[in-house]
């Protein structure tokens, strides 16, 4: 079959046209869903404190709070990490073991979420009561972030979890763009008497920034939209935490913990949450995106001319 | 009027850190003397047994076809092989009384007394021409505000670049024209205050307006910094330099100095065949 | 040692900047070198502190999944707690059958919609590569929840069907974007050649070009089922699971992810070792499609050339 021109073009735009169509199908169904909610409850009960279905009440604050805050203490971490990690594989790691260590991150960051879910609540939620709150209570107990009982599963579980499972992807981006920053960067660094470090700091790491904060906004997305990890492991308390070892929970496990039992306002206002979701996960996107144009129009445009 | 200043004491000539002279040897005198200097790569010579001596004030240009060593000979005067696992620099690099190959030699020292620019101009682009040209300065501990503007100043002056920059010192690099942006280079270099700068073939990536500057720019530094550049371009290493070192491929494929000497001598009367084969344009 | 010391040089501003210079270089290095030290081996550290929890999962799952699998792992239904005995069976169909049809949907839209991307440069190809980029960062439970509309609420049921819809939504993205990126790698020449040959459009992306970005084409291909086969999360919205054996797409299902969530939060050990077994399978399937899309590509890109 040779379709004519025309045609080909004809049928490559109407295919493009169908992705377009599902797109806005989805936004619209989401909104169209959640419309109910909002008309019931008018627009403030986004940011209500109280989630309680048998009485109609059905406050997003503690799972918005709850999404922030798992995300936070994921990026706390992932970020000195995964950029040490990122500079020791790219940078440090003897050549020979180079490759075969990069493969293995991006192995990694393929492992399912569930999984991640699984190891955090049999095998991390023990050692996070036994050893980590305690140790943490001990230490940072006076700031009273970390009042209460340690019970493992919570907060603090939910961000490591999703530390865990964001590294790898973070990991990869970060090593691949700060691995590519130019040789004579490096060099040129080196000859003025940078010691190994300041080349890292003052022209690698600037040099790939760009990149880096597409990788943070990748992380950052995966770690606000992940459900099943975190749902198995924050304890599921629609509450607002007082301390970061209280159990919690996120827009995305709100969700699936009470999907199916959820009819009416509660089924629309849990559509309704997901559209919340959907907006804070978009806007972190394009927020990441226009501070990516910015600062690659910032200089790392065309250096010299050879 | 300008007031006489006293001569400078002992003491601050030398630096009680390293115990070595700070004072310049006077102009003529050597300042990089290299002994049997051997640069190989996994076992395999680059460069063979090359010896002579750079002197103070002077700009020693080294010569020779593709392949012949040169630019492997230049970074080892700075260590910049150090980074390469299977590269092994042998026998004697010397500046002034400082042995550059001793175990008690810091390479990061080292090389903010030897500068180097490199054949494509490599601005930071993330940094503003400012933050370039105290690049190097930063990554030596200097901190007071004062000195920093200072030495750029001063550098982007002799650098030529001072004129059409000052105004925009808060610029990106990159904003810059190739001729300007290696021009920047050269600046960064200077402006740690080298006592020798390694150029190497600063203007291949340049147009001949540009290079011109850059050959006219080389000649005023004389004053300020031994150069040591290494170039393919016969005609430039005849404008620019004082003396010439012509290295040659050997059988071995490694790079051996055939013939060093005043640069007028080496181009007009050279001991060796080769040399004049090479410089009537004989070797490809 | 002999030194020669010139005392009565006139006193030259760049020489006496030289001296400061190198003064606080020298001065300042030993600072400089142990900051650069400890910095340095603060990144082993986070690489040691970055390598020991992803190592301990991956290990655990072995460790924990291997003695699960047998034969009735593979071959028998899941069962209740309490009764011995029963495996994924109905899991790895659904599975399969769910990730079957997602791919057959998405495969063919996404490189059509990857070639239309590849072949325009407008405004609208533009907010087009827009909205794919950002749809492959969107939560992929509001696309469950999609899903749930699209398909559960107007059917009336849960479905297997439900879920590949979500799945194939979730894959789209990463399709067409891979797509374009392997056929925008495919050199103009080629298509030019062709084309100046009078040849149509059609027949020379057919022949030509897509055969060309094959590579490409497969390892992105590869990389988004293997993410669509890990999603749990719109599956639990939409296949509602099913603990008998299902082939019917049209009937709610199981699947692997399902089974890993469900089973991991039960206080029963025997329901608990079927998770890691499941979890272990899930891992390797979706392990050996990403190492697959890698020496596939590797092994296209040999032959090419």
């Amino acid at each position: 079959m040779a379709l004519p021109n025309g045609a080909y073009r004809g049928l490559l735009a109407t295919v493009a046209a169908v992705f377009v169509g599902l797109v806005l199908w989805f936004v619209i169904s989401l909104i169209v869903q959640a419309k109910p909610a909002f008309s019931t409850l008018g627009f403030s009960w986004i940011v209500q404190k109280t989630w309680d279905p048998t009485h109609g009440k059905f406050g997003l604050l503690p799972f918005i709070l709850g999404t922030i805050e798992t995300t936070a203490i994921a990026l706390v971490l992932a970020v000195p990490i995964g950029l040490g990690t990122a500079l020791a594989l790219a940078y440090l790691v003897p050549h020979r073991l180079r490759a075969s260590l990069g493969t293995a991150v991006e192995l990694l960051a393929a492992v399912p979420s569930v999984v991640y879910g699984l190891w955090g609540l049999i095998v991390l939620a023990p050692l996070c009561r036994e050893y980590l709150e305690p140790f943490l209570t001990s230490v940072f107990g006076w700031t009273g972030l970390f009042n209460g009982p340690d019970q493992g599963v919570g907060l603090v579980l939910a961000g490591i979890i999703l530390f865990v499972m964001v590294l790898p992807t973070m990991v990869a981006i970060s090593r691949d763009v700060l691995a590519v920053v130019p040789n004579d960067q490096v060099e040129g660094a080196m000859a003025l008497g940078a010691t190994r470090w300041q080349v890292l700091r003052k022209v690698v790491v600037p040099g790939a920034r760009t990149g880096l904060l597409g990788g943070l906004t990748l992380a950052t997305g995966r770690a606000l939209g992940e459900t099943v990890a975190v749902a198995l492991v924050i304890g599921n308390s629609p509450y607002i935490a007082h301390s970061i070892k209280s159990p919690a929970a996120t827009l995305p496990s709100l969700i699936v913990n009470n999907f199916g039992e959820a009819t009416g306002t509660e089924l629309s206002a849990l559509f309704g949450a997901g559209l919340v979701l959907l907006v804070i996960g978009v806007g972190v996107n394009a927020m990441a995106r226009a501070l990516v144009r910015s600062t690659a129009r910032g200089g790392a445009a065309s250096v010299a001319v050879a | 009027m300008i007031e006489p200043t006293p001569p400078a004491s002992v003491e601050e000539r030398v630096n009680f850190n390293t115990g070595e002279v700070l004072m310049n040897p006077s102009v003529g005198e050597p300042i990089m003397r290299l002994d049997d200097v051997t640069v190989s790569f996994a076992g395999r010579n680059a460069v063979r047994g090359v010896t002579f001596d750079v002197h103070q004030g002077e700009i020693t240009a080294l010569i020779g076809p593709s392949g012949s060593g040169k630019t492997t000979l230049l970074r080892a005067l700075n260590r910049m092989h150090d980074t390469v696992r299977t590269a092994s620099v042998t026998g004697s690099v010397k500046l002034g009384a400082t042995d550059v190959y001793a175990g008690t030699t810091d390479a990061t020292l080292l090389r903010s007394r030897v500068g180097m620019v490199f054949q494509r101009p490599n601005p930071f682009p993330t940094m503003s021409i400012y933050e370039n040209t105290v690049a190097g300065l930063k990554f030596n501990g200097v901190r007071k505000k004062a000195l920093l503007d200072e030495a750029a100043e001063s550098a982007l002056i002799a650098a030529a670049l001072w004129d059409s920059a000052r105004d925009r010192l808060k610029a990106h690099a990159s904003t810059l024209s190739g001729g300007e942006q290696q021009r920047l280079c050269i600046a960064r270099a200077l402006a740690v205050e080298p006592e020798v700068l390694l150029m190497d073939e600063p203007t291949s990536a340049l147009d001949p307006i540009a290079t011109k500057r850059i050959e006219e720019l080389i000649g005023e530094l004389k004053h300020r910094v031994t150069i040591i550049i290494v170039t393919h371009n016969m005609q430039q290493a005849m404008r620019v330099s004082d003396r010439c070192a012509f290295l040659l491929m050997g059988e071995d494929k490694a790079g051996e100095l055939i013939e060093f000497g005043p640069t007028a001598k080496l181009f007009s009367e050279p001991t060796d065949p080769r040399t004049l084969d090479y410089v009537n344009g004989r070797f490809g | 040692m002999m030194t020669t010391l010139t005392f009565d040089a006139p006193a030259d501003p760049i020489l006496e900047r030289r001296r400061r210079i190198q003064s606080v270089a020298s001065a300042s290095l030993r600072r400089r070198k142990n900051y650069s030290r400890v910095a340095i081996g603060v990144c082993w550290v986070f690489l040691a502190v970055a390598i020991v929890p992803l190592i301990g999962v991956v290990a655990y799952v072995v460790i924990k999944g291997l003695p699960a699998w047998n034969a009735d792992f593979f071959t028998q239904v899941t069962e209740p707690e309490g009764i011995p005995g029963g495996g994924v069976w109905n899991a790895i169909v659904g599975t399969a059958v769910i990730g079957a049809i997602a791919t057959a949907v998405a495969v063919p839209v996404g490189l059509l919609c990857g070639l239309f991307l590849a072949e325009s440069d407008g405004r609208i190809a533009g907010a087009i590569r827009f909205t794919a980029d950002v749809m492959t960062g969107v939560p992929s439970i509001t696309i469950g929840i999609f899903g749930y509309i699209a398909i559960v609420k107007n059917t009336g049921h849960y479905s297997g069907l439900a879920g590949a819809f979500a799945i194939g939504i979730i894959m789209l993205p990463v399709i067409m974007r891979a797509g374009e990126t392997a056929i925008r790698g495919v050199p103009f020449h080629l298509n030019e050649a062709a084309l100046a040959l009078g040849a149509r459009r059609a027949t020379v992306a057919r022949r030509v070009v897509v055969p060309a970005a094959m590579p490409g084409i497969i390892t992105g291909v590869l990389l988004a089922v293997a993410r669509g086969l890990g999603e749990t999360a719109p599956l639990l919205l939409t296949i509602f699971g099913n603990q008998y054996l299902q082939w019917n797409p049209t009937k709610p299902m199981e699947a692997l992810p399902l089974v890993i969530y469900n089973y991991s939060s039960q206080p029963y050990a025997d329901l608990v070792q079927v998770a890691w077994g499941a979890a272990l399978l899930l891992m390797v399937v979706v392990l050996v499609l990403s190492i697959g899309s890698r020496v596939l590509a590797a092994v296209l890109q040999r032959e090419k050339r």
